[in-house]
C-alpha cells in the first residue's frame, strides 16, 4: 500500500448546494499534499469528510487503509487533525490540554506524560506549558494545536489552514515545524491553504480545488509547466539573428522580441538554457545577459480558477477577526 | 518499528467508556476553577431563601400575633393554636421556611440543569466539537459527558443551598436518617438528568448563545411558579392544578419534603413519575443529540 489517502468520487451536498463534487485524488505515503483553493472552494468540507466529522453524500475515501464510511472509528484512531479554529481550551494550561487530548485517545497517563513532554519540547512550548492558553499568542496557539494532534502518534496529519491569520514570520515558523514533523515522524501530511506561496514552497504535490471540483493535481513544478513553462529572457549582440537561429529549436514554445530583449517561452528553463546558449555560441552570436523566470503559482492559479487569489485575502481576515471577537466574548 | 506499534496497542484504553470521564472532568474543571461563576450561580436561590423565606414568614403571621377580635375574648394560645393548624393543613408543617428551602433545592437543580447546553453551543461555534469528532471518543460519550457534568454540577449546587438553608434555620423532621437524604438526592438526580438531556438537545440545534438564553428564560420561571415550590397545589386555582401536576418540580419537591421534613406524600407515584420523566427525556435528548452530531 503506497497511498495514504484515496478519495473516490467523494461528494458532499448541503441541500441543493454541492460543496464537494465527485472528487478523486490520491495522497502518497510520506508526502506533503497541499489542498489549494479560495474560501468556500470545498477544502474544509473535504477535510471534514476525510477526518470523519461529516458523512459524504456520495462516494468515499480510504484513509490509512480504512474506509471513512464503513470504519470511521479506525480512521479516527490513525489520524491527527489540526482544525482551522483554535480548539485548545482557553481556561486550561497547555499541559492540561495535552493531557485532555491524551484522555480522548485513551492513552495511558505515564505514556501520555512522556509524549506530551517530548511534543511540547519540539514545538518549543515547554516554558509556557503551565500557563493558561488564553495568554498564548496566535503562533503559540497554533503550535500547541499541532502538538495536541500528535499525542496519538498519527500516521496522517490533517492541517486545515494552519497559517490562517498569522503574520508572515510566524507562518514560516509554523511551516518549519511541519517540515520537522515530516522528517522526524515520517508522517503523511494533508494540508489546506489559500496561500499560494506556501503551497509552492512546501508541498510535494498540490491539488487546486474550486467550486467543489479538483481542477489540477501535480507537483508545483508540473503545475507551473502545465500553464506554459518558464520564460528565458536574452540580451544578445544580434537579436534578429538569434531569433532566426532559435525559431526551430526543439522545446521552444514561443519567441518574441520585447523592449530590445528576446522573451522565449520554454517548457523547462533550466534544461533549455544551455541548449540555447550552445546554439547561439556556435553561430557566434554573443549573449550579453540571460535570465530564467519560472511562472509563479499566481499564474497557475489564475489559469485554472480564472481569478486572482488576492480577492480572497480580505475574507480570511474577516473570518479571523470574527473568531477573535468570539474568543474575547467568551473570556 | 514493529515493536513500537505493539507497544502502542498496549498503551491504549479502548473501553467503550474511554474519554467519558476526561470530557466530564473538562466541563467540571472550568466550573470549579472559576469561583466567581460558582458563587454567582448560587446567589439567586440563597436570596430566595434568605430574603423571601425569612421575610415572608407565614409562621410569624399566625403565631406570636397580638390579634384580638373586638367583642370576642379569645385567649391568645387558642389563636396561636388555630394559626398553627391552618399552617399545618396548608403546608403540612408549621415551619414555612423549611418548606420553602426544600423547594429551593429543586429550584437550583432546575436552573443549573437548564444550562447543560451552553457549553455545547460554544464547543460548536469555536470548532472544539469538530475536533472532538475526529478523536476516537464515541459520539455518545461526547453527549453523555455534557449531561453528566450538568447533573454533577446541579447536585453540588443543591448541596450548597441545603447547607446554607440549614445555617439559616431549616430544620429536618426528628428521626431523619441517611436514606432520607439519599431519597431526596435520587429525586434531584432524576429531574436533573431528564432536564439536562432535554436542554442539551435544544442547545445542540441552537444557532446562538442568545437563543438558548431565550429558551431558558421562557421556561424557568413558569416551571418554578407552576410547581409547589412556594405554595401547595391545594391552594392553586383549578386551572393551574393540572399544570402543576405534570410539572416534574412538583414531584421532586414532594419527595424532598417527605424525606427531609416528614410531610406525607405518595412516594411510589412520585418516584415513578420522576423516573419515567428522566428516562423519556434522556432517551429522546441523548438520541436526538447523538443523531445530530453523527450526521
Amino acid at each position: 500500500m503506497s497511498e495514504a489517502i484515496k478519495a473516490i468520487n467523494l461528494t458532499k451536498a448541503f441541500g441543493k448546494f454541492v460543496a464537494v463534487d465527485h472528487i478523486n485524488f490520491e495522497v502518497k505515503e510520506g508526502e506533503i499534499f497541499g489542498f489549494l483553493g479560495p474560501n468556500g472552494a470545498g477544502k474544509t468540507t473535504t477535510i471534514k469528510m476525510l477526518t470523519t466529522v461529516l458523512k459524504p453524500t456520495e462516494g468515499t475515501a480510504i484513509v490509512n487503509g480504512y474506509d471513512i464510511t464503513k470504519e470511521p472509528a479506525k480512521v479516527r484512531n490513525s489520524i491527527g487533525v489540526v482544525p482551522q479554529e483554535f480548539t485548545a481550551d482557553e481556561d486550561l494550561t497547555g499541559w492540561e490540554n495535552m493531557m485532555l487530548m491524551a484522555g480522548l485517545y485513551g492513552i495511558k497517563k505515564d505514556v501520555a506524560k512522556e509524549r506530551a513532554k517530548e511534543l511540547l519540547d519540539m514545538v518549543e512550548l515547554t516554558q509556557a506549558m503551565n500557563r493558561k492558553v488564553q495568554t498564548y499568542s496566535g503562533g503559540m496557539r497554533r503550535r500547541l494545536e499541532i502538538a495536541m494532534s500528535l499525542i496519538s502518534r498519527p500516521k496522517i496529519l490533517f492541517l486545515d489552514e494552519p497559517t490562517l491569520g498569522l503574520d508572515a514570520q510566524t507562518r514560516s515558523a509554523i511551516w518549519d515545524y511541519i517540515m520537522k514533523l515530516k522528517k522526524e515522524y515520517d508522517m503523511t501530511i494533508f494540508v489546506t491553504t489559500h496561500y499560494l506561496e506556501e503551497a509552492d514552497l512546501y508541498a510535494d504535490r498540490i491539488a487546486i480545488i474550486d467550486h467543489g471540483k479538483i481542477l489540477a493535481i501535480g507537483s508545483p513544478k508540473e503545475l507551473k509547466e502545465s500553464v506554459g513553462g518558464d520564460v528565458i529572457t536574452l540580451n544578445t549582440s544580434n537579436d534578429d539573428e538569434a531569433m532566426k537561429l532559435l525559431q526551430n529549436l526543439d522545446g521552444i514554445i514561443d519567441i518574441k522580441k520585447v523592449d530590445n530583449m528576446l522573451r522565449i517561452k520554454v517548457k523547462d528553463g533550466e534544461e533549455m538554457a544551455p541548449k540555447i546558449l550552445e546554439r547561439l555560441i556556435k553561430s557566434e552570436v554573443k549573449v550579453l545577459k540571460m535570465s530564467i523566470t519560472e511562472p509563479t503559482m499566481d499564474e497557475v492559479y489564475m489559469e485554472y480558477t480564472g481569478r486572482k487569489m488576492r480577492d480572497e485575502e480580505a475574507d480570511s481576515k474577516e473570518v479571523f477577526a470574527l473568531r477573535r471577537t468570539l474568543r474575547r466574548a467568551r473570556g | 518499528m514493529v515493536t513500537e506499534i505493539k507497544k502502542k496497542e498496549e498503551d491504549i484504553d479502548r473501553s467503550p467508556f474511554h474519554g467519558l470521564w476526561t470530557l466530564t472532568n473538562r466541563e467540571l474543571k472550568k466550573w470549579y476553577k472559576s469561583a466567581v461563576i460558582l458563587l454567582l450561580s448560587i446567589i439567586q436561590p440563597i436570596f430566595w431563601i434568605a430574603l423571601f423565606g425569612k421575610a415572608m414568614n407565614l409562621q410569624a403571621l399566625f403565631s406570636g400575633t397580638t390579634l384580638s377580635i373586638p367583642g370576642l375574648n379569645i385567649p391568645k394560645d387558642i389563636i396561636d393554636k388555630i394559626g398553627q393548624e391552618i399552617l399545618k393543613q396548608t403546608f403540612g408543617t408549621t415551619d414555612y421556611f423549611s418548606y420553602l428551602a426544600a423547594g429551593m433545592l429543586s429550584f437550583i437543580t432546575l436552573f443549573t440543569s437548564m444550562q447543560s447546553g451552553m457549553s455545547m453551543i460554544w464547543d460548536r461555534r469555536l470548532g472544539v466539537l469538530d475536533r472532538l469528532l475526529t478523536t476516537p471518543v464515541s459520539r455518545s460519550n461526547i453527549i453523555i459527558s455534557k449531561v453528566l457534568s450538568s447533573v454533577i454540577r446541579s447536585l453540588v449546587q443543591a448541596t450548597i443551598v441545603l447547607i446554607v438553608a440549614v445555617l439559616l434555620g431549616m430544620s429536618f423532621y426528628p428521626g431523619i436518617n441517611i436514606f432520607d437524604f439519599l431519597g431526596a438526592y435520587i429525586a434531584l438526580f432524576l429531574m436533573s438528568f431528564g432536564l439536562s438531556s432535554l436542554f442539551l438537545m435544544i442547545a445542540i440545534r441552537a444557532s446562538s448563545w442568545e437563543s438558548q438564553m431565550a429558551v431558558m428564560n421562557l421556561l424557568n420561571l413558569p416551571l418554578l411558579f407552576t410547581s409547589n415550590a412556594f405554595y401547595p397545589i391545594n391552594s392553586m386555582p383549578s386551572w393551574l392544578k393540572p399544570v402543576a401536576e405534570i410539572n416534574p418540580l412538583t414531584y421532586s419537591n414532594a419527595i424532598i419534603r417527605e424525606m427531609l421534613l416528614g410531610i406525607q406524600t405518595n412516594l411510589t407515584i412520585d418516584f415513578i413519575y420522576l423516573t419515567v420523566f428522566a428516562i423519556v427525556l434522556s432517551i429522546v435528548g441523548i438520541i436526538l443529540s447523538w443523531k445530530y452530531i453523527s450526521s
